[in-house]
C-alpha cells in the first residue's frame, strides 16, 4: 500500500521546494494572506454554496421560499414516517419525563447534565450509541478566551468576522461569553486538558483568530470532550435515563400547540413509542451523511439531519440553512480514509498547502470557506491538482514540514491519532505530505434558536448543529466543540426553568400539525413518496437493492 | 496521473470508483460466504454485500468505538482483532462484529471520590484479579499498553494509567477477553478523569478569568459589539492586533478591551 510509484515521484517536487519554504517560515514570512476583497471573490466563483446548480427553494412550511440544498429540500418536503391518531398515541407512550433530549453526542449530553442539574427528570433519546456523534470526530480544539493577552471580546470579533458579519449577534455573544465558563466545567470534570507543569492550558492560534485560544486534548479533543461528559452522565444515572438505538421520527405537541415530547421509532424491533415529556431539547446535530453535491464527508454515520426535519415540521424556521462548511482538507488517499478530516492544527503547527507542482498557492490559515475556494480553484480551474487512481482529486498538505519546525518526533507527538490512521495504510505523515481535498463537514445553519435556545415553538428548544446562526455563514475551527458545550448547558439549563415554569399541564397528544404539514405539501402541488427523517444513510449497492425486491423504502430503510 | 486538461469522474459520497480490475476475494460474515472489492475496509465490504448496519456503525473514522470486530484467517487458529471502518478486508476472512459487551461500570461521584489507589480498589476491586495474561492488550485495536495500565491502576499510578490510556475509544474488546473479567475501559476512564481533576494543577489564569466573567467585566464590552452596525465592527476586525505564532512574552498595544 502507500503512495503509488507516480505519487511518489510528484512528492520529489514538494521536497525540492521545501528548505526555501522552511527558511521562510522560520523568519516569520507566509504566503500572502487575501484581503477581504480577494477573499469574497474566490469565494463568489468556487465555494458550492454560490452554486446556483443543486439547490432550490423549498415549498412549505415556516421557511417557504428559501433556497436550500436538493438533497435537504428533499427531506422537507417529505411526509411523516406514520400518522398516528390522537387516542392511539396516548397508548405508544413508554416514558414520561421532564426534559427529553434528542440526541446523544455533545450538545445532548451537556443539555442532559444540566437538565439534570437544575433539578429536571432528563431522558436523553439518541438512534445510534451514546457518543456516537460528531463530537468523537473533531480533533483540533475548543476556542475560549483564558489567557491574559485575550479576552471574549476579541473572540467575539473573530467569531464574527469569520462569519462574514452575518452571524446573529446575541449568539454570538452568549458563545463567547460562556467560553471561558465551559473550559472550567470541563476542566472540572476531568478532562484532560494539554497544560503546561503549572497548570496554564496550552493554546495554539487556529484559522481566523487573532489570539492563540484553542484549547486541545491531544488530537483527540471531541473524543475526550465526549467521553468526559457521557461518563458524567452515567454518574447522574439517578437524574438521567439513556435510550440507545431509538430515532426520533417527529415532534409530538398538546392540544395547546406546546411541544410535548416526541415519537420514536426503536430500531431494533421496529416498534414506535412515545415519550411525553414537559420540554424537549433538539440536539441531533448536521446532515453530513446528505453527501450534498456529492461531496465526501467527515462526519458521522447518523448525520442526517432528522432533528431539523421534524423541528421544521413542527414549526420552527431554519437559519442559515443555505450555508454548509467544506472543511479545505479532508482525506483524498488512500481511499479507505476518504472524506475523513485532517485538523486544522497541521496548518497551525505550519505546515503548507502545495499544488503538484510542489508551489504554494494559499496562505494556511485563511477562514475555512475562503481555504476550501481556493483548493477547489487550484484543482478544477487551474487544472495544478493531483489526480489518484480511483479518481479523486486533491493537493499536498506538507506535514514533515512540522518536523523541522517544531522538531523531530513533533508530527506523532501533536497528531498521534492522524500519525496511526495513515500508519495503516503504510503512510508516514512525519516523511510524506498528505493528499487533501475540501469534504463536507459542518452544516452553519439550522433550527432557529435566540440565547436561551429556545426555537418559539413553546417547550421546544434547539443546540449545537442543529441550530443555526452562531456561526453565521461560516464557522471558525474550535467553535463547534464550544458551540455545543454552550449551547447544549443553556438548553438543559432552559429546559429545566421551563418545566419548573409550567402551570396547567394539558395531557392530550397530538400529531396535527403533522396533519397541517401534509396538507401544505398538497396544496403547494408536491406529490411524493418519499418520507423522512431519514434516519440512516443508504450505502447499498444498487444491484443489491434491486434483488431485495422490495417496494418501499424509507429512507435507507425497508 | 498527470496536470489535467482531462475528464475525470470525481468519486461521490462515500461510494469509491474502484480501480479497474479490482480483485474481488471471498470473506465469511458471520459463516456466510460473499464475494468482496480486496481494497474495502471490513465496514464497506460489509456494506457492498448488501448490509446495512443500525449497530456497529458510528464514526466511520477510526475514533468511536462502534465497529469492533473479530477475525480469524480460513485455516489459521489466531484470532485477530480491529476496527471494522479501519481494516482492509483479506481473503478468507471470517469476522463478526462486536457491536457491544456488558460491561460493570462502577458509579462515582467526582467530587467525592479521592485520585488514589483505595478509590480504585473499592469501586473496582476485580482489577486485583489480572492474571498478567496480556490479552486485553493483544485485543486493543488502538495498540494500548491495557494490561500495563491495568498494572499502574494497581499501584495507584494515575498517571501512568491516564497516559497510556489516552487514545482508549471504549469499544471494549479488552473486556470481552479478560479471563479475570475486569472492565478496563471504565477503570481507565474514571482514572484519567481523577488525574486530570486532582492530579494536574487546575489553570489559574482561567479560575481569574471565570472571576472576571462572573464580576460581569465584559458584559458592557460585548453589549457594545451586539449592538455595532456593520461597518464599525468591519473596522474593528481589520484593525485588531494579532498575536504572532512565536508569541512568547507578547502583549498587545491596546490592553483596554482586555
Amino acid at each position: 500500500m502507500g503512495y503509488t510509484p507516480e505519487m511518489l515521484e510528484l512528492i520529489k517536487r514538494v521536497e525540492k521546494s521545501r528548505p526555501e519554504r522552511i527558511e521562510r517560515a522560520k523568519k516569520g514570512e507566509h504566503f500572502t494572506p487575501l484581503t477581504l476583497a480577494g477573499r469574497e471573490e474566490v469565494l463568489g466563483k468556487f465555494h458550492p454554496d454560490y452554486k446556483k446548480e443543486g439547490r432550490r427553494a423549498v415549498k412549505v412550511g415556516p421557511s417557504k421560499g428559501e433556497s436550500y440544498p436538493d438533497e435537504f429540500v428533499d427531506l422537507l418536503e417529505s411526509k411523516s414516517r406514520l400518522l398516528v391518531d390522537d387516542a392511539a398515541l396516548q397508548d405508544l407512550v413508554a416514558y414520561e419525563t421532564d426534559v427529553l433530549v434528542i440526541g446523544g453526542g455533545g450538545a445532548g449530553t451537556s443539555a442532559a447534565l444540566l437538565a439534570a442539574e437544575h433539578g429536571a427528570k432528563v431522558v436523553l433519546a439518541t438512534k445510534l450509541r451514546h457518543g456516537d456523534a460528531n463530537t468523537v470526530m473533531a480533533e483540533g480544539g475548543i476556542q475560549g478566551a483564558t489567557q491574559e493577552v485575550d479576552s471574549p471580546y476579541f473572540h467575539y470579533l473573530d467569531v464574527i468576522g469569520g462569519g462574514h458579519f452575518t452571524n446573529t449577534p446575541e449568539l454570538v455573544e452568549a458563545l463567547t461569553h460562556d467560553a471561558p465558563l465551559v473550559i472550567e466545567w470541563l476542566e472540572r470534570l476531568g478532562m484532560m486538558f494539554d497544560k503546561n507543569a503549572d497548570g496554564r492550558l496550552r493554546v495554539r492560534h487556529g484559522g481566523g483568530t487573532s489570539r492563540k485560544r484553542m484549547h486541545s486534548a491531544g488530537d483527540m479533543t471531541g473524543s475526550e470532550i465526549m467521553r468526559v461528559l457521557r461518563d458524567e452522565a452515567r454518574n447522574r444515572q439517578d437524574m438521567i435515563t439513556i435510550l440507545e438505538f431509538s430515532a426520533a421520527v417527529e415532534i409530538l405537541k398538546d392540544t395547546q400547540g406546546r411541544c410535548a415530547g416526541a415519537l420514536f421509532y426503536n430500531m431494533e424491533t421496529e416498534e414506535y413509542f412515545a415519550i411525553r415529556a414537559k420540554a424537549t431539547v433538539v440536539a441531533t446535530g448536521g446532515y453530513g451523511r446528505l453527501h450534498v453535491q456529492g461531496f465526501a464527508t467527515t462526519n458521522h454515520y447518523g448525520a442526517t439531519a432528522d432533528g431539523l426535519v421534524i423541528g421544521y415540521r413542527a414549526g420552527v424556521p431554519l437559519a442559515f440553512m443555505h450555508s454548509t462548511q467544506y472543511h479545505p482538507t479532508g482525506v483524498a488517499f488512500p481511499e479507505q480514509n476518504i472524506g475523513l478530516l485532517i485538523t486544522e492544527k497541521v496548518r497551525g503547527l505550519g505546515a503548507n498547502l502545495l499544488n503538484i507542482n510542489g508551489e504554494q498557492f494559499v496562505f494556511e490559515r485563511e477562514p475555512r470557506d475562503v481555504e476550501s475556494a481556493c483548493i477547489i480553484q487550484e484543482c478544477l480551474d487551474r487544472n495544478k491538482g493531483i489526480i489518484t487512481p480511483t479518481g479523486r482529486i486533491g493537493v499536498w498538505l506538507d506535514s514533515p514540514m512540522i518536523e523541522v519546525l517544531e522538531g523531530p518526533g513533533a508530527v506523532k507527538q501533536e497528531l498521534p491519532a492522524k500519525y496511526i490512521q495513515f500508519m495503516r495504510y503504510d503512510i508516514d505523515i512525519s516523511k510524506v505530505p498528505m493528499l487533501v481535498y475540501p469534504t463536507l463537514h459542518y452544516q452553519n445553519g439550522g433550527l432557529q434558536i435566540n440565547n436561551l435556545t429556545e426555537t418559539g415553538v413553546p417547550g421546544l428548544f434547539g443546540a449545537g448543529e442543529a441550530s443555526g446562526g452562531v456561526h453565521g455563514e461560516n464557522r471558525l475551527m474550535g467553535n463547534s466543540l464550544l458551540d455545543i458545550t454552550v449551547f447544549g448547558r443553556r438548553a438543559g439549563r432552559s429546559a429545566a426553568e421551563y418545566v419548573k415554569g409550567l402551570e396547567n399541564q394539558s395531557s392530550t397528544l397530538t400529531m396535527d400539525h403533522v396533519r397541517q404539514f401534509h396538507a401544505e405539501l398538497q396544496a403547494a402541488g408536491v406529490e411524493t413518496n418519499r418520507v423522512s427523517p431519514l434516519v440512516l444513510p443508504n450505502y447499498t449497492r444498487e444491484e443489491t437493492m434491486e434483488k431485495q425486491l422490495t417496494t418501499h423504502y424509507q429512507g435507507g430503510m425497508r | 496521473m498527470s496536470e489535467g486538461q482531462k475528464e475525470f469522474k470525481i468519486a461521490t459520497g462515500d461510494r469509491a470508483i474502484l480501480p479497474e480490475g479490482t480483485r474481488l476475494v471471498p470473506i465469511y460474515i458471520m459463516g456466510k460466504r460473499y464475494m468482496v472489492p480486496e481494497t474495502l475496509t471490513i465496514q464497506k465490504a460489509t456494506e457492498y454485500a448488501g448490509y446495512q448496519f443500525i449497530r456497529a456503525c458510528g464514526c466511520r473514522g477510526g475514533i468511536c468505538g462502534a465497529c469492533g470486530t473479530v477475525y480469524r484467517i480460513l485455516g489459521d487458529y489466531h484470532l485477530h482483532f480491529g476496527l471494522a471502518c479501519q481494516t482492509v478486508v483479506q481473503e478468507n476472512m471470517y469476522l463478526t462484529q462486536v457491536p457491544f459487551f456488558p460491561a460493570n461500570r462502577a458509579v462515582y461521584n467526582i467530587e467525592e471520590t479521592s485520585a488514589t489507589a483505595e478509590s480504585i480498589m473499592k469501586l473496582y476491586p476485580e482489577v486485583m484479579k489480572c492474571v498478567a495474561c496480556n490479552t486485553c492488550t493483544k485485543a486493543c485495536p488502538m495498540d494500548i499498553e491495557v494490561m500495563e495500565y491495568v498494572n499502574a491502576a494497581m499501584r495507584g499510578d494515575l498517571a501512568k494509567v491516564a497516559r497510556l490510556s489516552f487514545d482508549c475509544i471504549q469499544c471494549g474488546l479488552c473486556s470481552s477477553r479478560c479471563p479475570a473479567q475486569i472492565q478496563h475501559f471504565h477503570l481507565a476512564q474514571m482514572c484519567r478523569r481523577l488525574y486530570a481533576r486532582y492530579k494536574v494543577p487546575q489553570a489559574e489564569h482561567l479560575q481569574n478569568r471565570v472571576g472576571e466573567i462572573n464580576e460581569h467585566k465584559y458584559d458592557t464590552l460585548l453589549l457594545d459589539l451586539v449592538g455595532s452596525d456593520h461597518d464599525t465592527l468591519r473596522k474593528l476586525y481589520v484593525d485588531r492586533e494579532m498575536e504572532p505564532q512565536d508569541s512568547v512574552g507578547w502583549e498587545p498595544q491596546d490592553k483596554t478591551k482586555l
